[in-house]
């Protein structure tokens, strides 16, 4: 045995199993992230079952409880000895932790149950989960409906006739949204607008009566415009707060809850298969299509992936431009000397510098010295409130392109340099200039490989967040970036970012352990989005490797 | 083009090689194909000229840190309503904007003149009781602006120099005045009615503290508490006085010339009405608490100067915890009370400024930060900041010696009045004294610290707080931070990088490449989120398990290896060469769940059931559940796609024919491996190992989110740190413009870029190098 593990050991295969055993753990790492992500993101939207417990508490009364179970974990009795919790026996002791809701009545959304405590459970049908607008989730059994404080429907009939009276509410305060975030944020932004010109006028010291007069006409127009749609949404708020629930809750107690403050109403323990998956894909949908409810804590993240598509979209059209031309100048035009090997190396060393330092550039530079020249010279009716000269997107897209820009100026010339002289030589020898050559044989050829920069950058730029936390992230933006106001696409406005959502709301937000969830589900977003876009890249580089190898020889 | 041969060529639908719309189009090409040189050169330059920008933009910001002080005379003229012969005045001062300048004549008389060309404003006669003359005088606060006058007749009058700003026609307008916050009545100080030949004067919210020396040498402490008055804006007084005495033996047997010795000459009260010096002409400094004002305590007794020595100016620093003390020498030494390990305060020298030759003769602290201007008797003014230890100019400012000096509230002008009745004003010109090489880099020590210590703190809540800008604790989180994510990363990634290259299938190569490389590109948010959130919860309850993982993997690999390879080669050639990494991928998952599965039982057997508190109380090692572990797990698995891409393209790259050559002489694979490939690989892989290290060190995210964010300077594993990227981020949105703490902010980031830039330019040479060795192999 000893000189088998000597001639073991000579041979040098324990250091080859050694080296194996790191790649192991390296693919153990990479896909037990994805898995680990994907788990706890995906979980999230399944319509958890709700159980209902007669839970002994620690000084014996016993109470009911009603939640989802949240997180499961052992615990060894011993430690909870020392607590102070009296449990008999010494092995491990199962705790659940219990999303319970109802954090209006109780105080407290989660609380951790101990097994051995639990008298009895059970998973009535009629239990249902209520997600609201305000407060979270409600947990209970519904007893009536009610309209206009008057009870209409009790016992037989009451579930249908609430999922009626939501469907109408859906709709009405869909209504709502549009009226308020729509017409009326038209007239609001079409009033600042006057109040700006206005202001310009003063400060030209032009007191021309007819420009002035056409802005009092407009404004009158405007305010006129308003009251009718105030008139509307009055309306819309009476026949919204119209109907109310009537619900019994763990405690006993009865709650009323105005359907307005409702988004759904559901009995999972009813629900069959292929209704848990019907309804799982629409909160799915929601999820990426709703707009966030309770400090971004629950609802949907539909602002933060525009703002980041709105974002990636304008950073890639400032740098593939700049890009290709810069490796251009590089690869076809520059002499070929130690001063352009020079450059390359600086332009390549300048993908690795820490982004954060391009995000202290751009709050530097563009925010403030750029930012503030231009609020001087084209908008002086706005100040002292800055225009551009405080963080937002067109500031946080160009300090990212100046952050990829490498990316893409290395990728295109390394795409560059890939394409055999005798194409070029070719063209050139049939009389074609050097810009034709480029433009009609060169550049096409190098495309995917432009194409391959270009998404990369992308990549990189949509899961940045450190230098957006300085030049224009937000949590929570008013309004997005794009709407149907002119100029419509709003390139001073701040804007919600996936990346900083996830860290706003696993950090910053006051209820974290509800919030969880959720960034999960963010968080898997965002690595399927970039993952996705890596692999394609990677798979164009190949391809293209493999045409010009062919055409090579 | 196809074109048939029978045709004739003048059938062709090209224009003739000469014809002239040939020529024009030809033309066209060519000037297309230089604007199109022209406009690439333009663009491609343009491009780089950007990002050259990012490093000049940086240090632009950063440079005027460093600049010295500069000053500018504006304007020089004879004291305002100065009596030729009457004395100089007692005091000078200037209102917030530098526009208008108060002066103090040994009269009595308050003369308010314009600054920039002395012409009086507005003078006004102090209300001094008839007979009464000014025998001495004391400034209290300089923000407050009030001052205290000892008469002749034992009483003090306190007074205020005011400026009420207004804006009548939208013009501002700034008018001064007097007011008496205490009355106009004289307070009464002696009962005996002593002349007061020194004074010292402070006024709190609530109290007001008088002490003075009576012309028959005795010390009194008066006290004076506010009541509200409902009557009137003066508030009614509660007097309290007592009579302080030095613990100093035969006083009264002292000789005349020892007595004009101990003669005082100047007394200072700090303005929480605490701490008394009294200082005398022997430059002897007596310290008393005064805290209790019904019953002093003698402190401390010291020399202030070497024998031969005089004092000659002392002046509090801004806060009233320093003294200035400048001697006849014209070194001007800082001293404050440090805390021995007793729970004593004892006055310590702390620093010196040796700029100056000739004897001060007026310091002039700043009023919101730690600096000051010294004058001295040649006519020289020097501009010092006191924590930084920085002179920031010396200039010579009179043709004769200085009688006085006094700075503007915003430390922006200065009114320098010299023995021959001449008044001169000056701008100065001094954004940033506090930074200095040793206040950023070395230890620094702060008012009220035992010792000097590296400490970052750039904002607090109090206004007499002054930022502590070290950045040597936010430089050695963030290499602590980059040390330990290196020593997961390193193994994890080269090992495996070799492995991928050199004996992997290619077959798994095709996928395990791309798949590490991806992760590249995973966003660090995510990362951080889960090492904050998942990974540094888990840890805390696991911790012995971590340990064992250590532990128990490569042991656990070593041993089923050695186990694979005694099984009969029936079953061992069913895994193709080159697999075993993924046969290998169960077995760590089934050691890993093993050491999780350790955890508890060893945590009980060997910790007394927990761990944490068990190194805290058997090993004095504090544990941050948000520590130096979590961020080397989560960085280090950020590094290792960037090292393993590297190591690998390094390793794989290298000359097949070298290896095939050693194999041909009989060396085995690892042999090979360790003496022929790596040794040639290796610049690629210390290359690799840079260019990890540089994105180690710029990490922001996940530091941000996996530590506590403390600026402590601890190596224990069990600490948080915070790194400059990270302190960048929480500190950035609020620093102000064109700060201090702004351009330090830039100064950090300015480091990360030429630390991350160096790294990597080395990394990227020794590649390069690397490059040309293989195609000369």
């Amino acid at each position: 045995m000893k000189s088998e593990i000597k001639q073991w050991f000579k041979s040098g295969d324990p250091w080859v199993t050694l080296t194996a055993g790191a790649v192991s753990v390296s693919l153990i790492l990479v896909f037990g992230l994805l898995l680990l992500i994907a788990a706890r993101g995906l979980g999230h939207f399944w319509p958890a079952t709700l159980w209902e417990y007669d839970y002994k508490k620690l000084d014996d009364s016993v109470v009911r409880l009603v939640g989802e179970i949240h997180d499961t974990e052992s615990v060894d009795a011993q430690r909870l000895r020392d607590a102070g919790i009296d449990i008999i026996g010494d092995a491990e002791v199962i705790r659940y932790l219990v999303k319970t809701g109802n954090r209006d009545v109780t105080g407290q959304d989660f609380r951790w149950i101990l097994e051995p405590s639990i008298q009895a459970k059970r998973n009535p049908e009629t239990l249902m989960t209520v997600e609201r607008r305000e407060w979270g989730n409600l947990y209970g059994y519904l007893n009536a409906v009610q309209e206009n404080q008057q009870t209409v429907v009790v016992g037989k009939g009451v579930w249908e006739s609430l999922q009626e009276r939501l469907l109408r509410v859906t709709e009405l305060f869909a209504e709502i949204r549009d009226l308020e975030k729509g017409e009326i944020g038209t007239i609001n932004y079409g009033l600042e607008r006057l109040r700006l010109r206005e202001r310009a006028l003063e400060l030209e010291n032009n007191t021309d009566p007819v420009a002035r007069d056409s802005i009092k006409q407009e404004r009158a127009e405007f305010n006129k415009e308003y009251a009718g749609l105030q008139q509307k949404l009055t309306d819309l708020y009476k026949a919204i707060n119209r109907d109310q629930m009537m619900v019994t809750v763990s405690t006993g107690e009865t709650i009323m809850v105005p359907l307005s403050k409702v988004v759904h109403a559901y009995r999972p323990n009813e629900m069959s298969l292929p209704d848990k998956l019907v309804f799982y894909i629409a909160k799915v949908w929601e999820f990426v299509s709703d707009e966030p409810r309770e400090a971004n804590t629950e609802g949907g993240i539909f602002p933060a992936i525009f703002g980041t598509v709105m974002m990636v979209i304008i950073m890639a059209i400032m740098v593939v431009p700049f890009g290709v031309v810069a490796a251009v100048y590089l690869r076809e035009y520059a002499k070929q000397g130690p001063l352009t090997q020079l450059i390359r190396i600086a332009v390549n060393n300048l993908a690795g510098v820490p982004s954060i330092v391009y995000g202290v550039f751009g709050l530097g530079f563009f925010v403030y010295f750029l930012g503030g020249n231009l609020d001087q010279l084209f908008f002086p009716e706005a100040l002292p409130t800055p225009t551009f000269g405080t963080p937002g997107l067109m500031w946080a897209s160009l300090t990212l392109a100046l952050l990829t820009v490498p990316v893409v100026i290395v990728a295109t010339e390394e795409g560059l340099s890939r394409i055999p002289k005798s194409v070029r030589e070719g063209s050139l020898a049939l009389g074609a200039t050097k810009a034709e050559t480029l433009w009609r044989t060169v550049l096409p050829m190098a495309s995917p490989a432009i194409m391959t920069g270009l998404i990369l950058a992308i990549a990189r730029a949509a899961g940045e967040v450190a230098p957006l936390m300085l030049v224009g992230v937000v949590k929570l933006a008013p309004s997005l970036p794009l709407d149907g106001n002119m100029p419509f696409l709003h390139l001073d406005r701040k804007f919600m970012h996936l990346g900083f959502h996830i860290y706003d709301v696993g950090f910053q937000s006051p209820n974290v352990e509800a919030a969880r969830p959720l960034v999960y589900a963010t968080a898997l977003l965002l690595v399927v989005v970039i993952v996705a876009l890596n692999l394609f890249a990677i798979t164009i580089r190949n391809r293209l490797r493999e045409k010009y190898r062919t055409l090579e020889n | 083009m196809p074109n048939s041969p029978t045709s004739p060529l003048s059938a062709s639908v090209l224009p003739a090689t000469d014809s002239a719309e040939n020529l024009r189009r030809r033309r066209w090409r060519m000037t297309k194909d230089r604007l199109a040189s022209y406009g690439v050169a333009m663009g491609g330059m343009a491009v780089i000229l950007a990002i050259v920008l990012i490093f000049f933009y940086l240090l632009f910001v950063v440079l005027p840190l460093f600049s010295s002080a500069d000053v500018e005379r504006v304007a020089e003229y004879d004291l305002p309503s100065h009596n030729a012969g009457s004395a100089a005045s007692l005091h000078l001062a200037m209102e917030e904007q530098a526009e208008i300048g108060f002066r103090l004549s040994a009269d009595g008389r308050a003369v308010f003149f314009d600054l920039h060309n002395g012409t009086l404003i507005n003078e006004v006669s102090l209300e001094l009781p008839v007979g009464a003359e000014i025998s001495s005088f004391a400034a209290g606060e300089p923000g407050p602006a009030r001052f205290a006058l000892g008469l002749s007749n034992g009483t003090a009058l306190i007074a205020r120099h005011v400026y009420n700003v207004s804006y009548p026609n939208d013009q501002r307008q700034i008018t001064p005045v007097i007011s008496y916050p205490l009355g106009e009545e004289p307070l009464e100080i002696d009962e005996d009615g002593e002349a007061l030949k020194q004074i010292a004067f402070q006024e709190g919210e609530e109290m007001a503290t008088v002490v003075a020396e009576t012309a028959d040498g005795r010390l009194l402490l008066t006290h004076f508490l506010k009541e509200e008055s409902f009557m009137d804006d003066v508030p009614e007084l509660e007097r309290e006085q007592v009579l302080l005495s030095f613990n100093e033996q035969s006083r009264t047997q002292q000789s005349r010339a020892q007595q004009s010795q101990t003669q005082i000459v100047q007394l200072l009260l700090d303005k929480e009405q605490r701490n008394l010096y009294i200082i005398r002409a022997d430059g002897s400094l007596i310290h008393f608490d005064v805290s209790d004002k019904t019953e002093p305590r003698q402190l401390q007794q010291l020399r202030l100067v070497d024998a031969g020595l005089n004092v000659t100016s002392v002046q509090f620093l801004t806060g009233d915890v320093s003294l200035l003390v400048g001697d006849s020498s014209g070194r001007v030494v800082q001293w404050f009370s440090v805390r021995d390990d007793r729970g004593n305060h004892t006055l310590k020298p702390i620093r010196d400024f040796t700029e100056q030759s000739h004897a001060i003769s007026g310091l002039a602290p700043e009023f919101g930060r730690k600096g000051f201007i010294a004058a001295d008797v040649n006519g020289q003014i020097a501009i010092y900041h006191s924590t930084a230890q920085r002179l920031l100019l010396a200039k010579s400012a009179s043709e004769v010696a200085i009688n006085k000096i006094a700075i503007a509230p915003r430390a922006n002008a200065l009114l320098v009045e010299n023995i021959n009745g001449g008044l001169s004003f000056w701008r100065i010109d001094n954004e940033h004294p506090e930074i200095s090489w040793t206040s950023l880099w070395g230890k620094v020590w702060y008012e009220s610290y035992e010792a000097p210590v590296y400490a970052w703190q750039s904002s607090a809540a109090d206004d007499d707080f002054e930022p502590k800008l070290s950045i040597t604790p936010l430089v050695y989180g963030t290499l602590k931070a980059a040390f330990y994510a290196m020593l997961l990363a390193m193994p994890l990634a080269i090992f495996g990088a070799i492995y991928t290259a050199y004996f992997m299938a290619p077959k798994m190569r095709q996928i395990v490449k791309p798949s590490i490389e991806t992760m590249e590109a995973l966003p660090t948010v995510i990362l951080g989120f889960l090492a904050g959130l998942w990974l540094a919860p888990l840890m805390e309850e696991n911790l012995p398990g971590i340990f064992c993982l250590l532990i128990v993997v490569p042991l656990g690999v070593l041993i089923f290896g050695f186990f694979w390879h005694q099984l009969p080669g029936a079953i061992r050639h069913r895994i193709p060469d080159g697999w075993e990494a993924a046969l290998l991928v169960p077995v760590v998952l089934l050691l890993g769940a093993a050491s999780f599965g350790l955890s508890e039982p060893l945590e009980i057997a060997l910790f007394d059931g927990n761990m944490r508190s068990w190194m805290s109380n058997e090993l004095g090692i504090g544990f941050d559940q948000r520590n130096a572990l979590v961020v080397g797990l989560a960085m280090g698995f950020a590094v290792i796609p960037t090292i393993f891409s590297i190591t690998e393209d390094a390793v794989f790259s290298v000359p097949k024919h070298l290896s095939f050559g050693s194999l041909a002489l009989g060396a085995t694979p690892w042999q090979t491996l360790v003496r022929v490939v790596i040794l040639t690989a290796s610049p690629g892989i210390f290359s690799a190992v840079m260019i990890g290290m540089g994105r180690a060190v710029g990490e922001t995210m996940i530091v941000l989110m996996a530590t506590g964010n403390t600026p402590v300077m601890d190596f224990s594993i069990f600490q948080g740190m915070r790194t400059l990227s990270a302190n960048i981020a929480v500190e950035m949105p609020e620093a102000e413009v064109d700060s201090t703490h702004y351009r330090v902010l830039f100064l950090a980031a300015l480091v990360l870029f030429s630390f991350t830039f160096i790294f990597n330019t080395l990394a990227e040479i020794v590649r390069q190098r690397l490059r040309t060795k293989y195609s000369s192999l």
